[in-house]
């Protein structure tokens, strides 16, 4: 500080035009909200990994007639409850060997299996073929999640736009009934549901529907409430713009991270849901194959062909893992600050 | 407060009432009657029958006697078990229902509350990493799930504790486990979530400022004000476990309201479903009140928040 | 004097998901026994996490890359953490922003008051809490026996930055620091702890660090002023030097941008054009001169060093270099230095 450093003179000049113009390349490219949040879930490596995951899955299902080796219905009851062979692969507990009072056997050559015959995943007491069944299972459970969760946005989002648009008395008693709703037990009324319902698809769908919504219905409305008061939607209102475009136009972008965030939510609660009701006895009815159903015959099973079970078993747990982290990832990514790194 | 609990109590007759009323005419819509199947019953019989029940009458009538059944505590006749009322029928079984649901819930919500906190606390290392996986597991696998793999490896395999039994405390222990993963995920990712927030707040900040050592922060400031929110999520924990309690006493046979419940659906027992629904529901209700009224009492800006001067 | 702190070549860095935010780049400052140091700066210049360096309260993602923070000729970087909380909340205590948040609020404020205290000295609870009423009285609490079992909600927003105070001075600190103490408030609130603090000051003799982006409160309660740009300190000198011989263009522009009682010829308030650079990517020169009307080449080639003024005022600007222009400064800074030598200073 006490030396005066030498510059060279020219240095000097005053530049202030320039400068001003310079500025504007300053900072980081401005991404757009959707843009930043795809960057930082594709960042979070978890939630890629799920999603992948997931993408596999759905795929399988969406291509089920073609990528199931058998007919998932089709019985052969001299060839049931083989266990797991992989081709002529000889891998300890892939080979179609059992456990028989001790010693290993090819339950295969003592069914009288056709040489060549194998089951990747094995048979069960019908002979039908596991993993064609749990790649129809699997996909039955999804469409059943799909649809259970579309209509519970079907009602939930209208309802919950409704109700916090409208506030006052309407809002009351809609609230009332939410809170109604909610009180009781949602298995209790998807049972309720699905004794009065026959018994299958549309009924499943409906009875976790019917209580599902609610959730969505409430989260919906709280925030709602709070877009009514923003700059841009009372500008709108006083405008005169007609509520309908209102709600298309600003409203529904805005919900956006806040349905799709509880949409990854619902979809497991309703994969469970179904697979509790098939457990139980009283969901998909046979013969079709959902991963409750499969479930509920690899349990019976389970003391001496546990293999029947443990293959639908990790398969719900990882649709329901990778849905449950890839909300998590969603979450994060819309609202970064919610987890601040 | 006292006006406060009064109207909540008041509003929990209105809910129940109408969840009543549903039920019923949920019931009735019911193709046919439970009966219908009995073809061995001759025409008279089944008359008999009916009237014992009260079904001759027009659903109306049905209705008026079935909710002034309801305000003296009556819930109606089993068509099974020997016709017991439904009443005793719960009466027997709620003991062990309670036990394996409040020890899931104790357990969960202790180890959950600690799982969460350590998570907090060593927030973006391999320990939060750790924690979140596991809390993840047991809000993911499915309680009927994990109870057939514990029922298998643990009872039937291992032979640590026994299959399917219903006497001492060690009978409980597996049905307990099953159902306590599910509040432990619940409980230990709300805790993390909320302790994260509060460790980043500026009374945390301050907290430190004063010389607190980092154990003491946590002591005395960081898990008080978590745990208070906590409480909040012990009536949806309450629905889980009920839930879960119905398979899970099912695939480990224990008497409880629980497979009383899913025996009563797969045998049409319409009387007993509707009563179990009604007292389900009435539990949930009461577990809801008295959460916010225990979220009153230890959150000082509630408890007092008339007194305040703002 | 007797420097109690001195903060030497201090650089902190943020690790954040864009990269790393170099937000302190090479502060240095020192606090005299019983004076009140005032940092200035626009919001984000890094007021705060200099002087949270000090107490090493800083988030997690914050390291700090470089320099020495000397209490008493002892750098307080090197001290472990334990070393630390004896000094924190005893030695040197802190007065948070946001009195609204500041306060546990599930604790009773009695507690609260009484926790340093507890911490740092071998005391029985029940002596700690008669101090904490005592101190409590002292800031301006109402009854404070009867409050002591309040809850943070039931005080007003005043209050509960007395309550903040009271438990910033409750162990009799060397360092008070007092980050922001008065924003949150409204101004009649603002002069009371303004007030208070000075008060405190006479009464328990401690040196006060006090920032503000808010030059109007600086005049009140300040000996010496330091102006922060950008995460450097651009100027600092006594009250006078800076409010009526300001050097840097930067210290023109926030005078400019303040309002005054007696400069009335020219209302208009002007506030500085454009915004703070990205500190992601921290200009090689002077980061003020892309926001600079008197910017010269060498603004964005080389960051100017101090030069010296007069014997406490240095100014981090080349304008100040023998081979400058001469430049006009704005009318308003012009009439600050007829004041200046008024007050018979030299002003340049
Ligand atoms: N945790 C953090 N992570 C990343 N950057 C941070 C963090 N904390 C502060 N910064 C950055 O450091 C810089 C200085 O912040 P600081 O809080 O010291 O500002 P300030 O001068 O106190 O402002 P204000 O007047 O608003 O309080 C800012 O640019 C800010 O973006
Ligand atoms: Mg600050």
């Amino acid at each position: 500080m006490d030396q005066i450093p030498q510059i060279p003179k020219e240095k000097f000049k005053l530049v202030h035009d320039e400068n001003n113009k310079e500025q504007e390349k300053i900072g980081t490219p401005s991404l757009t909200y959707m843009q930043d949040v795809r960057r930082r879930l594709f960042k979070n490596k978890v939630a890629v990994v799920c999603l992948t995951l997931l993408s596999i899955i759905v795929l399988i299902s969406i291509f089920a007639p073609v990528i199931a080796p058998h007919d998932p219905n089709a019985q052969q009851v001299t060839l049931s409850n083989l266990p797991p062979k992989l081709g002529n692969l000889n891998i300890p507990g892939m080979n179609g060997y059992q456990n028989m009072g001790g010693h290993m056997v090819d339950a295969y050559k003592q069914a009288g299996a056709p040489k060549g015959t194998s089951f990747i995943l094995g048979t069960d007491y019908l002979g039908r073929d596991l993993l064609s069944r749990i790649i129809y299972g699997t996909r039955l459970s999804l469409i059943v999640a799909v649809l259970a969760t579309l209509v519970d946005l079907l009602i939930g989002v209208p309802y919950g736009i409704v109700s916090g648009w409208k506030g006052g008395r309407t809002d009351t008693v809609m609230q009332r009934i939410v809170e109604i709703v909610s009180s009781i037990p949602n298995l209790i009324v998807v049972i309720l549901m699905m004794i009065v319902l026959k018994p299958g698809l549309t009924s499943i769908v409906i009875a976790i529907a019917i209580t599902g919504w609610v959730t969505m219905a409430r989260l919906i409305r709280a925030q709602t409430f709070q877009l009514k008061e923003q700059e841009y939607i009372l500008a709108a209102r006083t405008l005169g713009e007609p509520s309908m475009k209102i709600a298309t136009k600003h409203l529904i972008p805005n919900l956006s991270s806040t349905i799709i965030i509880q949409t990854m939510f619902t979809i497991p609660n309703a994969i469970f849901f179904e697979a509790f009701l098939s457990f139980i006895g009283i969901g998909i009815p046979a013969p079709n194959a959902s991963l409750g159903t499969l479930l509920s015959d690899g349990q019976k099973a389970f003391r001496f062909l546990p293999y029947q079970m443990w293959a639908p078993a990790i398969i719900l747990s990882i649709i329901m893992i990778a849905t449950n982290l890839l909300g998590d990832g969603l979450r994060d990514a819309f609202d970064p600050q919610s987890s601040e790194h | 407060m006292a006006k406060y609990i009064l109207k909540r109590i008041l509003y929990l007759f209105l809910t129940l009432f109408i969840i009543a009323s549903i039920t019923f005419f949920l019931m009735k819509l019911l193709p046919g009657t439970p009966f219908s199947n009995q073809n061995r019953m001759s025409a008279d019989q089944l008359k008999i029958v009916k009237a014992q029940y009260g079904l001759d009458q027009s659903v109306g009538v049905q209705y008026v006697r079935y909710m002034v059944g309801l305000l003296h505590g009556n819930l109606g006749t089993s068509f099974q078990f020997n016709n017991e009322p439904v009443t005793a029928l719960i009466g027997q079984r709620l003991a062990p229902s309670m036990q394996i649901g409040a020890q899931a819930m104790i357990l969960g919500t202790v180890l959950g509350i600690l799982l969460g906190a350590v998570a907090a606390i060593r927030k973006n290392t391999w320990v939060d990493t750790l924690a979140t996986f596991i809390s993840i597991l047991g809000l993911s696998i499915p309680s009927f799930v994990l109870a057939v793999l514990l029922q298998f490896y643990l009872a039937y395999k291992w032979k640590i504790y026994p299959v399917a039994l219903w006497d001492n405390f060690q009978s409980s222990v597996l049905p307990t486990l099953a159902l306590t993963a599910l509040p432990l995920g619940t409980v230990a990712r709300f805790m993390r979530t909320e302790m994260v927030d509060v460790m980043s707040s500026d009374y945390i900040e301050l907290a430190k400022s004063k010389g607190n050592p980092n154990w003491r922060v946590v002591a005395k400031h960081a898990l008080r004000n978590s745990l208070i929110p906590v409480v909040t999520i012990i009536g949806p924990m309450a629905v889980s476990v009920m839930t879960g309690s119905m398979v899970v006493e099912n695939i480990f046979s224990i008497p409880g309201i629980g497979e009383q419940f899913v025996k009563s659906i797969t045998t049409n027992d319409y009387p007993t479903i509707m009563g179990l629904t009604i007292f389900y529901s009435f539990l949930l209700i009461i577990v809801y009140l008295i959460v916010d009224i225990l979220y009153g009492l230890i959150d000082p800006r509630i408890r007092l928040g008339n007194g305040g001067k703002e | 004097m007797d420097k109690i702190l001195e903060v030497k070549d201090l650089h902190v860095d943020f690790d954040t998901y864009n990269g790393t935010v170099h937000a302190i780049r090479g502060v240095n400052f020192h606090l005299n026994a019983g004076e009140t140091l005032a940092i200035v700066g626009e919001s984000g210049s890094g007021k705060s996490i200099t002087v949270r360096s000090v107490l090493q309260l800083l988030a997690s993602n914050a390291t700090i890359s470089k320099g020495e923070v000397l209490y008493h000729g002892d750098d307080l970087l090197q001290k472990s953490d334990k070393e630390m909380d004896k000094l924190r909340g005893n030695k040197i205590s802190m007065i948070f922003q946001d009195p609204m948040t500041s306060l546990d609020p599930t604790m009773t404020i009695g507690k609260q008051v009484a926790e340093p205290l507890l911490i740092h000295n071998n005391i029985s609870q029940k002596d700690a809490l008669k101090r904490a009423e005592e101190v409590l009285r002292l800031v301006g609490i109402p009854n404070p026996a009867a409050r002591m079992k309040d809850y943070p909600h039931q005080f007003s927003g005043g209050q509960r930055q007395r309550i903040v105070i009271a438990i910033a001075i409750v162990d009799y600190p060397e360092i008070l620091i007092a980050d922001e103490p008065t924003t949150a408030l409204d101004v009649t609130v603002q002069a009371q702890i303004i007030d208070l603090l000075k008060e405190l000051q006479q009464k328990i003799g401690t040196s006060i660090i006090f920032i503000t982006h808010d030059l109007g409160v600086v005049a009140g309660i300040a000996d010496r002023v330091a102006v922060m740009y950008a995460g450097r300190f651009v100027e600092y000198g006594s009250v006078d030097d800076i409010f009526y011989n300001p050097q840097h263009p930067y210290t023109w522009g926030l005078l400019d941008s303040m309002p005054t009682l007696d400069t009335n010829e020219d209302a208009r308030l002007n506030s500085i054009p454009g915004t703070p650079p990205n500190l992601l990517d921290p200009p090689k020169g002077d980061a003020f001169a892309p926001r600079n009307a008197y910017a010269m080449q060498i603004d964005e080639e080389q960051q100017p060093p101090f030069f010296k003024v007069s014997k406490n005022h240095f100014a981090a600007t080349w304008l100040l270099h023998p081979d400058a222009p001469k430049v006009t400064p704005p009318a308003a800074i012009l009439n600050r230095y007829k004041k200046f030598e008024k007050l018979g200073g030299n002003a340049k």
